[in-house]
């Protein structure tokens, strides 16, 4: 494994273990997760006992010992996406890709969190893949999301849903026919 | 905007959505000869995140709401070149559904009163010179060449200004222990480490107004005295804020307005960003000052108290971004001026944000002791399909649950404890009649079971207990005597736990006992949830007068639950349904039903 990035990430903040969170972010985001490897060398050179490294790694939730899937797809549960059926959404992408939250797939492609709060409350309930915000999702949408993914095109759906109540009457030929 | 141009169309509540809105307005503007006349700015959160994203235009003050990238061709052509509104891009009235055009005329905004997020949305946060030209940094040459540290904390005590991370400690007093601790280094420090779900005004203001939060610091620390490091500590998962902050931090040394001898009076500070890394517990001032010092974020034993013994041992001021960015203004306009909004022991506005079942999901400012009732159908718009409230959760997982009945309730620091509820850092949720409060109890515990540092005995042992028993009773497997034992438990939590983590750990539970004990009751009596959310509990079902049978649940039950024949009514089978509720997401005809 080459450890040239985390020597450069630890000659940029200088070595001191006051930096020691820092510098497990940045390997974090280098990486998508802390290798053994990269743990005993910042250990070495913040000189702090392995131990302690492992244990900063084990309490905040940011880091991970296992490589994360391509797309790390992350189903928020904070309190407004709960009301708003945020469980239910996390369901439909366990059930679609057939593992629990914080696990990932067997092929790498995918790795699910539930996570408490993205701070985009208005769009919720939201999944995050990667970087990218999804928002308002249905159990529907987000096996759609999921499928999509897999296969490599993701379409956008971003208007948000009229309340139940204000929607006009549908009259039956707009529906697919049954079958 | 450092170039004069002759409009600027500043862009708010992108979220990390539209990638290409705002080429594609630099390039509509290219192309229609306005280069050098139009600016483009992606600017701070202006509040009303349901529309976003939002574009103001200055001068003038047109506000557009969900602007789209395909909506540039027009908007450039009929408001930049021809000077008319886009209508159809314009604020809609949730009730009347009436278009208002300008910013000022919106009722979401006109029963605000922005103060600290005044600017906020409204200058581009990357650049000083914007901050300068709204009077930033003036606050900071007066008290440094004209105040002395002790005028400039007299002031803030007068003021009456209260932490707004959520205890609402009294600012003034904590500078003043600070200052009288004895120690040749201090600290200051501001918490941005928004943990509570739900929650979002320090986000916006780290993002959107990053140099009011420094200029803050800048006096904090020279008031206090012997302070030359402070350090902003951010939530990790902010990285925009973190961006934004390192960017107006190099700006301000740049202008002498941090680092040696600012503003040549002889007074050095530097000011430097920690990332958190995912941990509620670091919210909580002892947890993140050990996080600060590149140590695992568990709360310390209060022996002393942080004014005291703080970061490294060294007396530390400790104040939310939100209180930080409230001292400009103090220093600017005075603490009479500051102490006029407010109610007597709650001085000042505070942000709010505004989420769950409400119309404009958004970040407000309002003066202490606006009524709830203001809040929510005034500035909210009230409740989306015109539903029945229940209840607003404020504090996050410290907090608790107040029922509608409290509609007229003065949202103040004191008022809210009474209610059995805290201010805490400003979260609001709404909740309607489909949320289940026994629910929303269990939900805050297995936050807080995930958040509980584990160190002491009380927080990591209570906290699981109270969950079993709530799981329980939202299983349908209650029994009365729990409610008891409930709040024994509770009572335990909240005097022996080591931090603020674990003391305010059994709010959620508590608050929902005294408000809505009678859908507990109906959980473990009647085997009910009235809400119809605790699955073991409730029952999908299809009504059948309004079933058409267009067989889209069918189609989409991926059990395969449901079965009917084309144009009859359907039926769900309950022994293979797992409850869901996706039937009831995709029916067009409210045909699905929970009991």
């Amino acid at each position: 494994m080459n450890l040239d990035r985390v020597n450069q990430i630890i000659n940029g903040y200088g070595a001191d273990r006051a930096v020691s969170l820092a510098v497990l972010q940045d390997i974090q985001r280098e990486y998508n997760y802390l290798p053994r490897e990269a743990l005993e060398l910042a250990a070495g050179r913040l000189d702090m006992p392995l131990g302690e490294i492992y244990r900063m790694a084990t309490f905040f939730t940011a880091f991970s010992l296992q490589p994360k899937g391509e797309y790390v797809c992350k189903v928020c549960l904070g309190t407004a996406c709960h009301v708003r059926g945020g469980a239910r959404i996390l369901e439909a992408v366990e059930r679609e890709l057939d593992i629990k939250a914080g696990q990932t797939t067997s092929d790498g492609k995918f790795s699910l969190e539930a996570v408490r709060c993205v701070g985009a409350c208005a769009l919720g309930p939201i999944v995050m893949v990667n970087e990218e915000p999804h928002a308002y999702m249905t159990p529907d949408k987000a096996s759609k999301l999921i499928v999509q993914l897999a296969a490599g095109k993701v379409e956008r759906v971003e208007a948000p849903p009229a309340p139940r109540s204000a929607r006009a009457p549908i009259d039956l030929s707009s529906v697919p026919p049954a079958g | 905007m450092a170039e004069r141009h002759r409009a600027d169309l500043l862009i708010s509540c992108l979220h990390g959505r539209y990638p290409e809105l705002i080429p594609t307005l630099q390039e509509e503007i290219e192309r229609r000869g306005l280069t050098g006349e139009v600016g483009v700015v992606e600017a701070g959160c202006r509040g009303l995140c349901a529309m976003g994203p939002v574009m103001l235009i200055k001068p003038g003050g047109l506000f557009y709401t969900n602007v789209q990238p395909a909506d540039v061709p027009e908007l450039v052509e009929e408001t930049l070149i021809k000077g008319r509104a886009v209508e159809r891009l314009a604020y809609k009235e949730p009730v009347t559904h009436q278009s208002v055009c300008y910013y000022e005329d919106i009722p979401f905004y006109s029963k605000q009163v922005r103060h600290v997020m005044h600017d906020c949305g409204m200058i581009d946060p990357q650049s000083i010179e914007e901050y300068i030209a709204v009077g930033g940094y003036q606050a900071l040459s007066k008290a440094l060449t004209t105040m002395t540290p002790k005028e400039i904390i007299e002031e803030v005590k007068k003021s009456g200004l209260r932490g707004r991370g959520g205890a609402g400690f009294s600012t003034g007093w904590k500078w003043e222990a600070t200052r009288q601790s004895a120690g040749d280094v201090r600290y200051a420090i501001a918490n941005g480490d928004e943990g509570d779900p739900g929650a979002f005004m320090n986000r916006s203001l780290m993002e959107g107004d990053p140099h009011a939060i420094i200029e803050g610091m800048v006096i904090g620390a020279y008031a206090i005295g012997n302070v030359r490091n402070a350090y902003i500590y951010v939530r990790d998962e902010y990285p925009l804020a973190v961006s934004n902050l390192n960017i107006a931090l190099e700006q301000a040394r740049e202008y002498g307005l941090l680092g040696e001898d600012i503003l040549g009076t002889g007074f050095d500070l530097d000011i430097k960003v920690v990332r958190g890394a995912g941990a509620f517990v670091c919210g909580e001032s002892s947890a993140l000052m050990q996080s600060v010092e590149g140590k695992v974020g568990e709360p310390r034993p209060k022996h002393y108290h942080a004014t005291e013994r703080g970061l490294w041992g060294q007396p530390t001021a400790l104040n939310n971004v939100e209180t930080w960015a409230n001292i400009p203004l103090i220093i600017n306009k005075g603490a009479e001026w500051f102490a006029s909004f407010g109610t007597e022991n709650s001085k000042g506005t505070k942000t709010f944000c505004l989420a769950g079942q409400i119309q404009n999901t958004g970040l407000i400012e309002v003066p202490m002791g606006i009524t709830l009732r203001e809040v929510i159908y005034d500035i909210g718009g009230g409740i989306p399909g015109g539903r029945e409230l229940k209840a607003v959760q404020t504090g996050g997982p410290s907090g608790g649950c107040i029922p509608a009945s409290l509609l007229d309730l003065p949202v103040d620091y004191d008022s809210l404890v009474e209610a059995g509820s805290m201010m805490g850092s400003g979260g609001m949720i709404v909740m309607d009649d489909r949320t289940c409060m026994v629910d929303i109890a269990r939900y805050f515990l297995e936050f807080l079971k995930e958040e509980s540092c584990g160190k002491c005995s009380p927080c990591r042992e209570g906290i699981r207990a109270m969950l079993e028993i709530l799981t329980r009773i939202t299983e349908g497997q209650g029994k009365m005597a729990d409610l008891e034992t409930l709040e024994t438990l509770a009572k335990t939590v909240q005097t022996a736990s080591l931090c603020g983590l674990g003391k305010s750990a059994p709010n959620p539970v508590i608050s929902t006992l005294r408000h809505f004990r009678d859908e507990y009751v109906a959980h473990i009596e009647d085997k009910k949830c009235p809400a119809g959310v605790c699955k073991a509990l409730i029952e999908y079902y299809i009504i059948e007068d309004k079933c058409l049978g267009c067989g889209l649940c069918r189609r989409k039950c991926p059990q395969g639950a449901i079965s009917g024949e084309k144009k009859e009514v359907h039926v769900i089978d309950p022994a293979l349904c797992i409850k869901c509720g996706i039937c009831r997401d995709v029916c067009k005809f409210d045909a699905v039903g929970v009991r």
